[in-house]
Formats: C-alpha cells, structure tokens, sequence
C-alpha cells in the first residue's frame, strides 16, 4: 500500500483506547515459591551469638501462620504493576484540564529527581548534619510569607484538608486563649466540603454563607445576618470552586474581625493570584496553600502533600511545633515561640512532608517573583480562553453569566439544558471523555447547581490543548443527540465498563479487600 | 511584559500566543483579567523573592549545593528510629511509585485510574492478611494522625467519651491525638511498670463504663511488646470497650496480629514497608478492622471495593458506602473528614509487601531480631551501659541506659557523630524517670561489622 501523508484535520482522538490489560488480582498471579527479594540475613557471627532471634517472642505474641501473601518472581511484580501503571490516566499522560479545583499542572521532573537526595535522611538527626533541608524549609517559609503576605508558615500539615483542619484548630486555640467560648464557623456552599468538616470536627457548629442568586457569590448583607457574636472563624476560598471572586472579600473580614472572629482564607485555589493578590491585604488572619496543587508538587494518587498554613503576626503562638529557624550561623528547631498551655502543639509527624517542600522551592526558584506572577496570569488567560469557547458550544452555559463576565482561574459550567433535551447526565458525560483519554469533573456533593462540570485549565495546557479538550467535548455533547445511549453506557475504551456501584452501599456484598471477596463470592 | 518570553512550564507565555488568545476574549491585555479583585487589594509590586534560575542545570547546582550541607544515614552509621525508621528500601518500590503515571495521578474515576484503585485495592488485601483484619483504609497522614482516627472510632462505635492509652507514648503522637481528639475524646494515661508494660492494676481501675477503647502499641514506643496483649483486650471487652492496637507493620512478619490478641481496631505506619525515611516525609497512617458493617461505617478514610462491571468476567472498583466520607452529600455531618493523604505510600507498601512476599517478611523480621538482640549483648559488654535496660522482648528497638557512664546521651551522641555515627533517640527529656537513657534502632540493614562499629566507638566516648 502506497504510504500517504498523514491526515491530522480530525482534531479529536476518537480512536483512543486506554490501556487495558485484563491484570488479574495479584494474589490470582501468586505462585508457591516465587520470590520477589533476597532479604538480609544476619551475619554467621550474629546468628551463632544469639541464635534464631525469633525465640525470644513471649507464648501468644509469636506468629503462627506465614503472612497471607502472594509469591511472584521479582519480574512478575515489576509486570504486574507497570501494567496498572499504564492503566492509570496520571497528569503526565493527559491533557489536564478535566480535573476542576485540583489544579493539575505539570510537576518537573527536575524537581523528582532531586528530592531522591533526602531519601535517607532522619527526621531527628543532629540538627547539624541537616543544615541543607533545614534552610531549605526556612526559604520555603520566606518565600510563602512574601507570596501571602503572612508572618509565618507551618508546613505539618499533609493536605489542604488538614491545612484547613489546622486553620480550625488555631481559631479553637486562639479562642480558647482569650477565655472565649464561640461555637459557629462560616463557610461558603462553594468551598471545599473539608471548610465544613474540618472546623465541624474542632467542635463548631457550621453556618453556610448562601450567595447571591445572580452574582453567585454572598454580599456584605447576607454575611452580617451570620456573623455574630457567636463566631469563632470565617472560612473560604476565594476565587471558589465557580471560579468566582468574591469582591466583598476584605469587607467580611473587616465586619467578622468587628465582631471579634478570626478569618482563614482556604488558599486552595491559589493558582488565581500569585502575585496578584494576597491574603493580607484582604485581611485574613491565616491561610493554606496546597503545594501539591499551586506549587506543582505531583500529586501522587492522592497524596503524600503539603498545605502549608501560614498567620498573620501575633497568632504565631499558637502554630504547631516547631519552626525552622535561623540565628545567624546555623538552622535550628524553635520550639520556644510556642505557646504552652493553648497552642496547637503539633498536627502531623516531623515537620511535614519534606520532599514535598523541596519540590516547592525547586518550583519557586524556577520561575521566580515574575515567573509566579505569569503563571497566574496565564492560568487566568487560559481559563478566560476556554470560558469564550465553552460558551460557544450549544446547551452550554456557565452559572452566573452577566455582560462583563469573566472568571478566574476556573470556571464552573452547566449542561443542563443538553440533560433536558437528551437525558444524557454530567455523570455520563464524565464516563464518555474518559473513552478520548480526558478527565472531567463535575462538582463536589451535593451538586448545589444542576449537571454541573469544572474545569480548571492551569498554565500547563497550551492553546491547541484547550482546543483539543473543548473539541473533544463538542464531539460528546452532538453524540448526546444524536446517539444518546452511547453516552449513558460509556465508557467503552477505557480500561473497564460500567461499574454495577450497587454493591458499594450493601454491607452483604461489598469487598474492600480480597480475602472478603473470597469470603463472599464463592 | 513581566515573566519570561517562553518559559518550558508555561507553553503559553509565548507573547504571539497570548496576544492572539487575548483578542479571542476581546481583551488587549493581561491586566484586564482579575477585574472582580478590587485594587485596593491587589499587589502593586513584584513578589520579594529570588529571581529565577537562568537554567535547569543552574537549579540542579544551587539545590544539590544545598543538599551537600545534610550528611545522611547511608553516609554514617545510623541507630536511630523512634517513629521513622531506616530500612532497605527494594529498588521496586522506587521505581514502582515514580512512574508517572502513579506519581502524576489524582481524583480520577475507577475508569481511567483502574490502576490506582486496584494498586490500593491490593495493598489493602495485603495489609489485611498482614495485621489479620479484613478492612483496610486509603492511607492516611501517619500513624499518630491514624491512632487519632483509631480513638474517635472507638468513641463513636461505643458512645462512650474516654481512651486509655499509656503513659510511655511517643509525646508528639499524643499532641496530635489531643488536638485531633479534642472536644470529643478525652485520654486517661494508664501508668506502666519498669518492663515498659501497662500496669494491669492501674489499668483495671481506670477502665469504666466511659471507656471507649484501650489504645497500647505493640512493640510500644521504647521497642517492648506488650506481654499482656490478650489480658488487656479481654478486660476492655468486658468493660463493653474496644481493644485498639498500634503495630510497626514490618514486625508483624514474626509477630502474632493483633487479631490474635482480641484487637478491634489495629492502625500504624506504613513508612518501614518499602519508603523511605524523607527527612520524616514518608509516614502514611493506616487503620484496620473486621469486615463489620458498624466498623466500616466509622472510617473517615476512603475504602475501595471490587465491584462487577457490565460486562461479564471482569472487575471493576468503586467507593464503598462513600456517603461515610465528607466526599459524600453528608459534608461536615460525615465522619471527621477526607483529603490529599498519602494515597502513594500506599502504592508503595503494596509493592513492598507483594516483593517481600511471606517468606521475605518473615526473614526481615529474624534478621531484625537476630541483629537487634547481638547489637544488645554487645552493648552491654561495655562498663556502665545497660542494653535493653527495660529487660523485656524486643523486636528492633531498645532502650539503652547510660546512667551509671555518668555521661549524658546528648554529650555520647555528640561523640558518636564525630565518629560518623547516629546514636539512638535521646529520652531523658521525654521520660525523665529513665535517667540518661537513649532509644536504639537496629535493622536489616545493619551488619554485624557496624554493630561492632557502634560497641566499640561507645566503649571509647563512654570511657
């Protein structure tokens, strides 16, 4: 056959396939006697001394039976999971976008490969044998400071749900200090569900902030009917998961400081304005960044993560222990700064994460204080680009639209009226992208707004990726119509079909590891 | 124009592009965007932080000249443990969790992330068979943030307000069970005797009918095991309570489960099984139960099950009872709440386990016992060091009591290091009543040449 230049004019991928390998269970590839390891064996001079060791186990605490686990050669592991590798959609595969309020921005590689250098350092080693990762915990420090505008940072906590859980546990702290017993948080619908559950957890009652029906975001009226004397802490994103900013912002945090509450700005969607604008300026007592999101730390399946919580000057009393400090010659651990008796004291092993902050300088320091501002800039531009195009598409539309409209760093869409014609749901929709490589996400729950989608473009995706992804959606939403139960039952190639989710909620028939499985589907 | 003209993170900081990308939202510049910021706070100055490296290779220099300042516990000999400890790391679980792929993943659907539901469905199934529960959670912070779950659990699953747990408890794990806890649980120190064990006496009279759960650790902080493990979870249950147990998983190879003593709710840390110590950045929390519909209703954490798809033969993942989670419709009225974990860690300690296999973990265990107990004979061949000065069964930590040396830990230490060696954990400010006592790690990875090593540099800087 004659070889002809290849046509690339179709601009969506329809014949995508996702890896799919049919990988069995590992413990259905276990085989009797494979081994995936040579393990240490005590030296011939320690074995004569003391002997088997294990008869030391007092009667009772001795193991009786080999650890239920499966045997494969060491070739057969390394297939098993470079197949379930590939069977998972990572942001480095991707054209990220579909994954809204994650902020999934390309994380160098550079960054990995030096954070392999701390691998074998010991969290309690002599302070001056890790003079290194100490300065850099106290640059990453600095440098959040200036991008916030707040006095100092903590970096214990190991995600945005426990940066926010932090920010609770220091208004409880404060509070209790000043002998005050408030028992009401603020939040927004559109914050993150962890605004809620994390202060709710520290004991507060939680009091939603509704917004405005046509700008989407509450006003200073509807904040001063809620804040009372009663608050204990204020609590938002901003812009919030709608991709809007609330222009308010530093009118709230003047009333709520009125009325004697602490105000905590949920940073998680701080990819809107490095540089651009800070959690001083509005007021905000403290606030959280998620390195793993604005700072580009890869996000590793969920974790391991940063969300660096950082306060204004005069609460750092009550921030977990210790700091990393600097006396002029060498890093040392500051425990002295902490408040004894009403101090949070501590919220997570060590100092926190601490490959995660390295990754954070190494960011920082590659792009700069420009660099951080073009990030966002660009981020916004993109987002703004893909907002146009969005809109363009038929049955589509944002929530809260008016004349100047613009959004932040995402945006919140709605296909509801695709539904209304079609039947054909968000949810589905989420399953079909998955069958052109694309991720794509709806909302938190409950979804306050109907068949919502979010999409967060980041300064990772050039234009003809965001064309890409819009294009890519476009084909779906005309499928809706013309061939709508092709929708509902995707995904068809992707690495499994439609899950049967009904055993999810049935305690007879859920699995959560495979020795119940066997236990109960003979 | 601020920022570079063509950065390699940013594809569009190409000035062409983004003024085409400009004029397609009928803008002309970038200072039109962020107009709902009022300038009143906005930034009207650049950031004060460093400019930007010119190059990859410059930031490679300047971060491995940072770096260069740590001296690590590959490059000395190191002893010490306490909560994060130095094993070996199978080439693996690097290679495994550094794939993009993994690494780069997030929140996606069981359908173009199969790979990390069933990888964490696995190390589920392995963990489960490791501690004998049938439950496992996505991973959480570390094991004192998991041991903090483990008590609310506990609080919830009986109603009742207090946790026992003893008074030789690592304190940074007991700030953050406090603070975690607090206003819903309430912690009662139960005392313990000279061995390190819970005084069953003591225990007995704390136990009521306000107790919830009795949390001990075995091996606990100082490296004992608890002897009395089944008469502690027989005398919560028949206080109505629950028996939680703390375990270092890479024990459990040699060491009974908990579930052989009577434990409800077993949680620890994942970091000895295949990640490495990170400057403290490896912990990853864990907790397990049976397969019970009133324990698993408890869990704050994400759980994934095997489900059917619709099509016949092949597995699917999904959620199970999802609505547990602050994820779910219930937000602030769900169980405690959810997040970015440790979700790789996880991944990785599958891994781990899968390499180990049974024989793996159970050799890991006899060497550990086997170095552990020549590295404490050794010690204490030497004048006025008392090797497992505690005097009951270890694993691979001990308590070393340097009292009668008449030096302190922090002045032997000092010397050790300039000998290129770690020396164990200092306790005499934590537990004063030990005197000059220090904690010691010994694994897998020690030889019996760096044993040696540290018996003979400790007879010279004690001398």
């Amino acid at each position: 056959m004659e070889m002809k230049r290849i046509d690339r004019s179709q601009k969506v991928r329809v014949g995508f396939h996702e890896a799919k390998w049919d990988e069995a269970i590992i413990y259905e590839l276990s085989k009797p006697g494979e081994r995936g390891i040579l393990v240490p064996k005590a030296d011939k001079k320690v074995v004569d001394a003391v002997g088997n060791g294990v008869s030391m186990l007092p009667k009772g605490l001795r193991r009786k039976q080999a650890v239920n686990l499966p045997e494969l050669s060491q070739n057969h592991v390394l297939r098993h999971y470079m197949r379930l590798s590939q069977e998972t959609l990572g942001a480095d595969v991707n054209i990220e976008i579909g994954q809204g309020t994650c902020t999934m921005k390309y994380s160098p590689k550079i960054n990995e490969q030096l954070a392999r250098g701390i691998f074998d350092l010991h969290p309690e080693q002599d302070p001056s044998t890790a003079q290194g990762i100490m300065e850099i915990f106290h640059e990453t420090d600095k440098y959040m400071q200036e991008i916030s505008g707040m006095s100092r940072f903590t970096f214990q906590p190991g995600g945005g749900s426990q940066g926010l859980f932090t920010m609770g546990s220091i208004v409880k702290a404060y509070m209790n200090s000043k002998g005050e017993t408030r028992d009401e948080f603020i939040t927004t619908i559109y914050s993150h569900p962890s605004d809620a559950a994390a202060p709710a957890l520290k004991g507060y009652k939680i009091i939603y902030l509704q917004p405005d029906p046509k700008t989407g975001v509450p006003d200073l009226e509807a904040f001063k009917a809620v804040c009372t004397e009663r608050t204990a802490g204020f609590i938002q994103a901003n812009p919030e998961d709608t991709g809007l900013y609330n222009s308010n912002i530093a009118k709230f945090v003047k009333y709520a400081h009125k009325m004697g509450a602490l105000c905590c700005y949920d940073q998680a969607n701080g990819n809107a304005v490095l540089g651009v604008a800070r959690a001083k300026e509005a007021g905000f007592d403290m606030c959280h960044f998620n390195l793993h999101k604005t700072f580009s730390t890869p996000h590793g399946c969920g974790g391991p993560a940063c969300g660096a919580t950082g306060v204004r000057a005069g609460l750092e009393e009550f921030l977990p222990a210790p700091l990393i400090d600097f006396d002029g010659k060498k890093y040392f651990f500051n425990y002295k700064f902490e408040n004894k008796k009403f101090g949070v004291h501590k919220v997570r092993a060590y100092y926190g994460v601490a490959p995660v902050v390295l990754k954070t300088y190494c960011w920082i320091r590659s792009l700069g204080p420009n660099g951080l501002y073009q990030v966002t800039k660009t981020a916004v531009l993109n987002n703004n680009y893909m907002f146009k195009k969005m809109l363009e598409i038929p049955g589509i539309s944002a929530f809260y639209i008016t004349d100047d409209n613009q959004r932040v760093e995402q945006c919140r869409y709605t296909m509801e009226k695709i539904y209304k014609d079609t039947g054909v749901s968000t949810t589905d929709i989420q399953r079909r992208m998955m069958d052109f490589g694309m991720h794509y996400w709806t909302s938190h729950h409950p979804f306050f707004l109907p068949e919502p989608i979010t999409l967060e473009p980041t300064e990772s995706p050039s234009k003809e990726d965001i064309d890409e992804y819009v294009n890519t959606l476009k084909y779906v939403f005309k499928e809706c119509y013309d061939n709508p139960e092709y929708v509902k039952s995707a995904p068809h190639s992707s690495t499994t079909h439609q899950v049967d989710e009904s055993v999810m909620d049935d305690p007879k028939k859920w699995a959560t590891s495979w020795k119940v499985y066997l236990r109960k589907y003979k | 124009m601020r920022g570079f003209p063509n950065h390699p993170y940013i594809p569009d900081s190409d000035p062409k592009i983004q003024k085409e990308m400009l004029k397609k939202i009928g803008m002309t510049s970038l200072d039109q965007l962020h107009h709902d910021i009022p300038n009143s706070i906005k930034m009207h100055k650049e950031l004060n932080i460093p400019e930007a490296f010119d190059s990859e290779y410059a930031l490679q220099r300047h971060v491995e000249g940072l770096l260069n300042k740590n001296t690590t516990c590959k490059e000395n000999l190191n002893f010490l443990g306490a909560g994060c400890w130095q094993h070996y790391v199978p080439a693996l679980c690097d290679d495994i969790n550094s794939r993009g792929e993994f690494l780069t993943g997030y929140g996606g659907e069981p359908y173009n992330e199969l790979g990390r539901f069933q990888s964490l469905f696995e190390y589920a199934s392995m963990m489960a068979e490791l501690v004998g529960m049938d439950v496992v959670n996505v991973p959480t912070m570390d094991w004192a943030q998991a041991a903090a779950t483990t008590a609310r659990m506990a609080q919830r699953y009986t109603g009742r307000p207090e946790v026992i747990v003893p008074e030789l408890l690592d304190p940074d794990k007991l700030n953050i069970m406090y603070n975690y806890c607090e206003p819903d649980v309430t912690f009662v120190q139960v005392k313990c005797d000279k061995q390190g064990l819970i005084d069953l006496k003591d225990l007995a009279a704390k136990i009521t009918d306000k107790t919830a759960g009795v949390y001990f650790e075995n091996p606990g902080y100082l490296g004992q095991l608890e002897v009395n493990a089944q008469k502690i979870s027989d005398m919560a249950h028949k206080a109505g309570a629950l028996s939680l147990v703390g375990v270092d998983p890479i024990t459990l190879g040699v060491v009974a489960p908990p579930s052989d003593y009577g434990a409800d709710i077993v949680c620890g840390d994942l970091q000895p099984l295949g990640i490495h110590m990170n400057y403290g950045g490896g912990q990853a929390g864990f907790m397990a139960t049976r397969d019970e519909e009133r324990f698993v209703m408890e869990f704050p954490s994400r759980l994934f099950g095997i489900a059917p798809t619709s099509k016949a033969g092949e597995y699917g993942f999904g959620d199970v009872a999802y609505d547990r989670t602050s994820f779910g419709h219930l937000r602030e009225k769900a169980k405690e709440y959810v997040g970015t974990q440790t979700a790789l860690w996880g991944i990785t300690a599958g891994v781990y386990l899968a390499t180990m296999g049974p024989r793996g973990m159970e050799e890991v265990g006899q060497t550990m016992m086997q170095n552990a107990q020549y590295a404490v004979r050794k010690l204490n061949e030497i004048h006025g060091v008392k090797a497992n000065s505690l005097g009951g069964a270890f694993v691979k930590e001990f308590v070393v009591d340097f009292t009668a040396t008449k030096k302190t830990v922090a002045k032997i230490n000092k010397a050790l290091l300039a000998k290129h060696i770690f020396g164990g954990k200092d306790l005499s400010k934590i537990f004063p009543t030990l005197g000059q006592s220090a904690l010691y790690c010994v694994t897998e990875i020690h030889t019996c040449e760096d044993i040696d090593r540290l018996a003979a540099a400790l007879a010279e800087v004690t001398r």
